[in-house]
């Protein structure tokens, strides 16, 4: 298959949070050592429980965090690398004392990217200004970027804005606490389109709604996909509206990626267990089915962060772990097919 | 057009049985019918919503009009009232001996005999004279405007302190914060009442030369020292109020999302986090001012306030002490007075913040 050209590319990104406990502090591992490609055009879903780093991966891209380690490349351009080194094998490489090799640090002013790289937020009421109208909600990157040369041209492009996602005219005098979940949802992507993005981070978009304005906003996320062709990062916890929005899907577990593949594979092929308990979790609306199929109950708590077990973080719920889990954390491996799992028993 | 049957109401269903209509007994909603369908309000601005509501709060509009008829007053009386704060009531030129603690709308018997000569009315001592012979009236009517303008500056200048102080410590947090506000604790901490005896006794030396022979030296030394000491001492609850706000509305999702599109920090500050505070800030500058307004009262009751002749509220209650007993009228008017502004401002507070805070509603 011939390697297309990525639109994104995460290599090794770590984001630490530090945690103050007594004296000392230490880090709290929310994502640690990710990587993935998102192509052009594509949509790569995230999948995880609460607490397992997801909304921090979209925040750390963007740059809303300072990332404490790894690569970002986006459209060609690098705009964040940390300097370290990995050899072929995804090994960080050390000298003799142990600290990593580092290269050329690279640290861009984001300012530029902000009109190609945009986010949908999960709460949509607490996203939106509640002291601005629609107009000036959606009208604030125009302004940010100037993207018009007078207010006739501005409310032009704020009203196209708002017909794209399905917003009347009339409502661009509102305030945000006048519109239904949805429709204040409808908002927040018209104020991510207003640049004209080529990526979008879709933050858990649908998991605040209703599901039938879930199906409505998936919908349409589909749709300006196929009208704009923007890629996203579609961040969510419901397997089902991931796997009906995305091509490829990516599965977390304490800040660490497991498993990724296409939408479909992953859903016929699971390899990892977590992935195998995660997709047997899925409710099954067919009650019949439903009594015939076996759910994997993981046992134990998920371990805190801020103690991480050594090696690979699945193996204190894992049913398969040896002794190797303990000791090394087991690399992405490709399975065939572009599906990617780490773990040494599967 | 198809024919569809209508479905038939499942038995036990709470649905409207439909197979006994057909579709000709249905027709469609016209564009007006829609209209009338649609529930949504009148799409209003924060400031108009919250002044619609705080009309709709009968104590609220009373207090406004309590104070709008007291300012007016104090304003409008002294070019009727033909007597000055600090003069000593006179006849023809002469000084008035015998119109020392006349009763209201009484005339000494100079007054009586210069009117009966003369044929000429005299202005009524609307509430008497005082011991001193000077018209009480007008002197309660200038310790009111020394008591609101005491109230007001200090409220105004609790509100620049403590935003600015406020602000700062909570948008940058971090060390940055915890030093800001252990200060403020410090202060926070030290007995209040003690403090300001303190300074203005300390204010009150140092004051005088540097402010001899220049206008403020009207105002007295003790007025002055007064509002430095409010500034000194009552910006710290503001402080703390604002930067809570300030920490809590900076972890709204739309800050970041703001910070997402690459807006600038004086931008956010300025259009997203300062505009969601305003109320908070509207309600507590109007409850600070019955709040300086009663200690300026309690300070000049010690006789740490106003220098005489000039007067507040506070001193003429003070005044007023020692003639209790043979003039109770002297204590009860400029403390109905105290009491009237205090409840008026500080339901006028509480309206504000049932009207303008959004948490509330």
């Amino acid at each position: 298959m011939e390697k297309q050209n990525n639109l994104l590319e995460v290599s090794h990104l770590k984001q630490y949070f530090p945690v103050r406990k007594g004296l000392h502090k230490i880090p709290l591992k929310a994502v640690d050592d990710v990587s993935f490609t998102i192509r052009p055009g594509e949509t790569l879903g995230l999948v995880g429980e609460s607490g397992c780093g997801k909304t921090t991966v979209g925040r750390t891209l963007l740059r809303l965090y300072q990332p404490t380690g790894g690569r970002i490349v986006f459209d060609n351009e690098v705009l964040y690398d940390s300097g370290e080194q990995y050899d072929e094998n995804g090994k960080l490489i050390v000298d003799a004392d142990g600290k990593p090799v580092l290269g050329k640090k690279i640290d861009k002013d984001m300012l530029p990217y902000r009109k190609q790289m945009q986010m949908v937020f999960q709460d949509p009421y607490s996203s939106l200004n509640p002291r601005m109208t629609v107009e000036d909600i959606i009208g604030e990157p125009l302004d940010v970027h100037k993207l018009y040369s007078n207010r006739k041209e501005r409310r032009e492009k704020i009203l196209s804005l708002m017909e794209t996602v399905g917003l009347n005219a009339e409502h661009a005098m509102r305030y945000a606490h006048e519109f239904s979940g949805g429709q204040r949802q409808r908002i927040g992507i018209a104020r991510a389109l207003a640049v004209n993005p080529k990526f979008i981070v879709c933050d858990e978009p649908v998991s605040a709604l209703d599901v039938s304005i879930q199906a409505q906003v998936v919908n349409m996320f589909e749709e300006l996909q196929d009208k704009l062709g923007v890629a996203y990062l579609f961040i969510a916890h419901d397997l089902l509206v991931v796997h009906h929005i995305s091509d490829r899907i990516a599965v977390m577990y304490l800040g660490k990626v497991v498993e990724i593949a296409d939408a479909d594979e992953l859903n016929a092929n699971p390899v990892h267990p977590y992935t195998l308990s995660l997709l047997s979790a899925v409710p099954i609306p067919d009650p019949e089915t439903a009594r015939k199929s076996q759910r994997i109950v993981l046992e134990g708590d998920v371990p805190s962060p801020l103690k991480m077990p050594s090696g690979c973080p699945f193996r204190t719920r894992c049913r398969y772990a040896t002794e190797q889990c303990a000791a090394e954390m087991p690399p992405l491996k490709d399975r065939g097919n572009g599906h990617f799992c780490a773990c040494w028993n599967k | 057009m198809q024919e569809e049957k209508l479905k038939k109401r499942q038995f036990l269903s709470a649905q409207v049985d439909l197979s006994k209509f057909n579709h000709a007994q249905f027709e469609k909603a016209t564009e007006e019918e829609k209209q009338q369908q649609d529930v949504m309000g009148e799409s209003t601005t924060f400031f108009k919503d919250g002044m619609r509501r705080l009309r709709k709060n009968p104590l609220a509009m009373g207090s406004i009009i309590v104070l709008l008829l007291i300012i007016l007053t104090i304003i409008v009386a002294p070019s009727i009232v033909p007597y000055h704060y600090s003069e000593i009531i006179s006849v023809n030129g002469k000084r008035d001996k015998s119109a020392a603690n006349l009763g209201p709308f009484e005339y000494s018997k100079a007054e009586q005999k210069y009117m009966a000569s003369s044929g000429e009315k005299l202005f009524p001592h609307i509430l008497g004279t005082d011991s001193l012979s000077r018209d009480y009236f007008i002197r309660v009517i200038y310790g009111t405007r020394v008591s609101l303008s005491v109230g007001v500056v200090a409220a105004i200048m609790v509100l620049i302190i403590g935003l600015l102080y406020g602000s700062i410590a909570g948008y940058f947090g971090g060390r940055v914060d915890l030093i800001m506000m252990r200060i403020v604790d410090i202060i926070y901490s030290l007995p209040d009442m003690l403090i300001i005896i303190l300074l203005s006794v300390v204010f009150n030396e140092r004051l005088k030369p540097v402010i001899d022979k220049t206008i403020l030296s009207v105002l007295g030394t003790n007025m002055i020292s007064m509002f430095l000491v409010f500034g000194l001492l009552y910006w710290v609850s503001m402080a703390r109020l604002i930067r809570g706000q300030i920490l809590s509305i900076k972890n709204n999702e739309y800050v970041l999302a703001a910070k997402c599109i690459g807006t600038k920090n004086s931008r956010i500050l300025r259009r997203h986090i300062l505009p969601n505070c305003l109320s908070v800030i509207i309600i507590t500058t109007a409850l600070q001012v019955p709040s300086a307004i009663f200690t300026e009262s309690y300070l000049s009751f010690l006789g740490l306030g106003v220098s005489a002749p000039l007067t507040s509220l506070g001193s003429l209650a003070n005044d007023a002490r020692a003639g209790m007993q043979s003039y109770p009228l002297r204590l009860v008017v400029p403390a109905v007075i105290i009491c009237l502004i205090v409840l008026a401002l500080n339901l006028l507070g509480d309206g504000l913040r049932d009207a303008f805070d959004s948490k509330l509603n």
